[in-house]
């Protein structure tokens, strides 16, 4: 019989179409939405497929659509999410693979089109880069470093889902911190990487991406300064 | 398109929404203070011909609407319309012309 110690959960099966699949599970205190589709995987339907590493908000494997919400799974406690029911779908504006499993190689890819990997200017010989905590530069990149890939940003924003070559929230917000990286060699072909119709300049400053970061970073501020980089570079004739 | 070409279309559109909003107030702001005693063709034509304020104030109008709108239609047509490339673009500089030669027919229609 149905109580306050069951909840009700409706899971995306299929793939790009499929349905949602009915089940009752046992309620219990501090229960993380990854609890429950763990549960079910175990104890109710092992067929059932989802991704999951760390289960404490540091690899970014575990991000659903839950009740409509981009969310990490494993630090959302269901007290905070549950109403009539629990509805648990794959990320939105990714491909699905099966069940809660998306296709994240587009959302990655688009982290190397940003030019999101470090290039140094220093050889081993060289001595450490001294960058001191105090510097303006490193403090906006402390702002933004601490993302941990979950694609929850790429789900929630708008503008991904309307214009499928944006590079999206993350992969801009990767640039943003390398941008600002003094010891960084590489800035100009990171700003020719992420200008224009396919990078910065199409965000509509929604602020999905913020209002949705479980990180609470600010990918928005993060592409607001990198248009202000771009039309400076531009200014100066670099671009 | 380069990218350069697409941040001077960005830059041109931020700068552009500066120079309506200004615009616009003014022209809200001197319509609510001219019809206050009733509104006649004839008692706008009085102001507007050959006045050169009124003729430089509506062509500025005029140029910033001419380069806003068409650059605010490219991202609706990709995103609504998934309508990219160099048709777009000639689309858009067509409708550009369109929009500058309706102003200033408006505009040189009141000030001559």
């Amino acid at each position: 019989m149905r109580s306050d110690s069951t909840l009700r959960v409706r899971v995306w099966r299929g793939g790009a179409t499929g349905a949602f699949q009915p089940f009752e599970v046992p309620r219990h205190a501090s229960q993380t939405v990854l609890d429950v589709v763990t549960h079910i995987q175990r104890a109710l339907d092992p067929t059932l497929a989802y991704r999951f590493a760390c289960r404490v908000g540091m690899c970014g494997s575990c991000a659903m659509t839950v009740n409509g919400v981009p969310r990490w799974t494993c630090r959302t406690h269901v007290d905070k999410v549950y109403k009539d029911a629990l509805e648990i779908a794959p990320l939105r504006n990714l491909p699905v693979i099966r069940d809660l499993v998306t296709d994240m190689r587009e959302f990655f890819d688009k982290w190397a089109k940003a030019k999101g990997s470090f290039e140094g200017g220093r050889t081993r010989r060289d001595g450490f880069a001294v960058v001191s905590s105090e510097n303006k530069k490193r403090k906006e990149v402390d702002a933004a470093i601490e993302c941990i890939g979950c694609a929850v940003c790429y789900s929630a924003c708008d503008v991904v889902a309307a214009n499928p070559d944006y590079l999206g929230p993350a992969a801009l917000n990767r640039a943003w911190t390398l941008v600002r990286d003094e010891r960084d060699v590489k800035g100009l072909d990171r700003l020719r990487a992420i200008a224009g119709d396919a990078g910065c300049h199409s965000c509509h400053t929604h602020m999905s991406c913020t209002e949705h970061c479980p990180k609470q970073l600010s990918p928005t501020a993060g592409i607001a300064g990198l248009k202000r980089a771009v039309f400076s570079s531009v200014l100066r004739g670099n671009l | 398109m380069s990218v350069r070409a697409q941040t001077l279309l960005w830059v041109a559109q931020r700068a552009s929404a500066a120079v309506l909003a200004l615009c616009v107030m003014v022209h809200l702001a001197t319509m609510i203070y001219a019809i206050r005693g009733g509104l006649s063709a004839a008692e706008i034509l009085s102001r507007t011909r050959g006045s050169v304020g009124w003729l430089v104030f509506y062509t500025v109008f005029v140029i910033a609407v001419t380069v806003h709108a068409p650059i605010g239609l490219r991202s609706v047509l990709l995103e609504w319309g998934r309508w990219r490339g160099a048709s777009r673009d000639i689309f858009l500089l067509g409708l550009a012309m369109l929009l500058a030669w309706l102003g200033m027919r408006a505009v040189l229609g009141v000030f001559l």
